[in-house]
């Protein structure tokens, strides 16, 4: 009989065309997309150069997307992005994102339709667990596989170990799937998962909107997980038939798989979640964070830029003021987000309460620009890390948090709950 | 493979690819810029002060983060010759071995071997040795092809080295 298997071990045996694989075992695998932005393509670029190879295997499965230091901070940033257009250019690349058609490329490429369930995707790019909330196998690479990749349209991994996490019971008020991965990462750690894939279940799951599954996904990396995959299921495929029009491969967990470990949550019992500084493991719930005050609050980013997030957001921004001690910068994850949130009036709202609009960017959450802080000063972000010097000054604090505390925080300026404002979450 | 002798800079858990790199450096990928500000959030002076063929010895989860490749280039041309951790982030441990740093797990040597202390690693046979305590410590010997790929200076050099060999033997006979 054959082996029964996790949803990553499905995934990586149908791809390497091997009846069944285990943990452990290394397989070469083809690769349906492989992406790199404009700080980690230019290495790859000069990696493809040096090599001698004139064509990418296929200009239709390189992705380059432009979204980290842009619109370019300063003149060597410029280079870089010039650099990947001059050789997206050369080689056809088909999907080349650049100016007006860019945005943060976890938010954008789901969106366009470029990844579907089933995929295999490398990214030189450490959040591309993102798609794992499509049953895409997906993983970070350095520059370097990457380049691999270009040359043989191929790629190998260590089939991994699976953690099964279970989520059950009913979401207090105000809870996401934000709350629920950064509790997750308190448990278990920095390296709870590390080289392993964790696999997202439970009747919690499948009620989380899909851009609560990309957000859980989206941080497996931040417990050291190569892949975070969510079965799909008629959200997902909903979801995928309306951006793409490629064929998605659905696949699901034996139900005697067996699994390295299996954690279950009692979701009655999670409070929305705050990471301190410096790990995302450091997590409380709101109820234990005591008085601290804010110099910033940051809503967007690969982890938290969809318009359901934005749409938390405006909910609590609606009719209030932002403290005048604060700097509230909303950073829509890319265009499309960014006119629904117009045509629903929400950017009208972040506007009005006196917040910064920010075009579609990684800008701060990585210490960029849009947005970077003075020694001592604090931030509330909706962003996935918050180590040292993260998102500017090395004494600067980033404390990490969904939408709707991001936002609370803001009115208030101080960490807090949109309890706190009198608001009622629906349910 | 030769012998490596060098003073250790000692680092606790999770070092993050932030704290190798900061991103505020990342509008460049040359190495010798990248080398400048290795670890600088962390210890601001070591860029200045390691010298070529020191160690950095460190906790869990070393190179957590994201998967920029400058993390492994600036700690290799920051002249460091080896970290020893006891665990390593997947992508950063795949990441220097593509670009030629070399790494080893050593959870014993990780935590026992003290800040300043001088250790001669022997990556071939796996062996640590910390000359100020005269301890030595095991670890996975480097085996034979990665050994190749650590000299070539990662896999791209390793592999165009490869291929060039093949094309020699193809032109000689």
């Amino acid at each position: 009989m054959k082996r029964a298997m996790t949803l990553a071990e499905k995934i990586l045996a149908a791809k390497a065309g091997l009846e069944a694989v285990e943990p452990g075992q290394l397989i070469d695998v083809p690769v349906d997309l492989a992406l790199a932005n404009d700080i980690t393509a230019p290495i790859a670029i000069k990696i493809f150069r040096e090599a001698g190879i004139p064509k990418v295997w296929d200009r239709e499965k390189v992705v380059l997307v432009m979204d980290h230091f842009t619109p370019n901070k300063d003149i060597q940033s410029a280079e870089q992005v010039r650099l990947c257009r001059e050789f997206a250019r050369e080689q056809g690349i088909v999907h080349y994102f650049e100016g007006g058609n860019c945005g943060i490329e976890h938010v954008l490429l789901p969106e366009r339709g470029l990844v579907v369930c089933g995929d295999i995707v490398i990214g030189a790019d450490s959040h591309t667990c993102t798609y794992g909330a499509l049953g895409a196998f997906a993983t970070g690479v350095g520059s370097t596989d990457l380049a691999a990749t270009w040359i043989t349209g191929r790629t190998w991994f260590r089939v991994p170990e699976t953690i099964k996490f279970v989520y059950r019971g009913k979401l207090r008020p105000w809870v996401t799937g934000k709350d629920l991965i950064l509790h997750t990462i308190g448990d278990i750690g920095v390296d709870g998962a590390l080289y392993k894939a964790m696999e997202f279940s439970g009747e919690v799951i499948k009620r989380l909107s899909m851009a609560e599954r990309f957000t859980m996904a989206n941080m497996a990396i931040e417990a050291g997980g190569k892949v975070g995959l969510i079965e799909p299921d008629r959200k997902t495929l909903n979801y995928v038939r309306k951006h793409s029009q490629r064929e998605p491969l659905v696949f699901k967990a034996d139900r005697k798989a067996s699994y390295l470990e299996v954690r279950e949550y009692d979701c009655s019992e999670i409070e929305p979640q705050v990471a301190f500084p410096h790990l995302p493991s450091n997590t409380k719930p709101i109820s234990d964070v005591g008085h601290i005050d804010v110099d910033q609050v940051v809503i967007g980013s690969c982890t938290n830029g969809r318009l359901e997030d934005l749409a938390l957001a405006a909910k609590i921004f609606k009719g209030r003021k932002v403290n005048p001690n604060v700097r509230a910068i909303i950073i829509p994850g890319s265009p499309a987000v960014y006119r629904e949130a117009l045509r629903k009036k929400y950017i009208d709202v972040f506007v009005e309460a006196g917040a910064i609009v920010s075009p579609p960017t990684c800008g701060p959450c990585l210490g960029g620009h849009m947005g970077i802080l003075a020694k001592g000063e604090r931030a509330v972000s909706t962003t996935n890390r918050n180590f040292v010097g993260r998102m500017g000054h090395p004494e600067s604090e980033v404390y990490l948090a969904s939408p709707a505390v991001a936002a609370a925080s803001a009115i208030l300026g101080r960490i807090a709950s949109p309890e706190e404002l009198g608001l009622r979450a629906e349910v | 493979m030769e012998k490596i002798r060098g003073r250790v800079w000692r680092f606790g858990d999770d070092v993050d690819t932030d704290v190798i790199i900061p991103a505020r450096y990342l509008n460049t990928s040359d190495p010798k810029e990248l080398a400048k500000h290795c670890m600088e959030d962390a210890r601001p002076d070591f860029a200045r002060k390691v010298k070529p063929g020191d160690v950095i010895v460190a906790g869990k989860n070393f190179g957590c983060g994201s998967s920029r490749e400058h993390a492994p280039i600036a700690i290799k041309a920051a002249g460091v010759a080896c970290v020893i951790a006891e665990s390593f982030a997947r992508i950063f441990y795949r990441n220097a071995f593509n670009t030629g740093l070399l790494i080893l797990e050593s959870p014993e040597a990780a935590r026992e071997i003290e800040e300043g202390h001088e250790v001669e690693v022997d990556p071939e046979a796996g062996l640590i040795k910390d000359l100020t305590t005269g301890k030595t410590y095991r670890c996975q010997p480097i085996p034979p092809f990665m050994k190749e790929l650590l000299e070539d200076g990662g896999l791209i050099p390793h592999i165009k080295k490869k291929f060039a060999r093949v094309r020699l033997e193809e032109d000689a006979s």
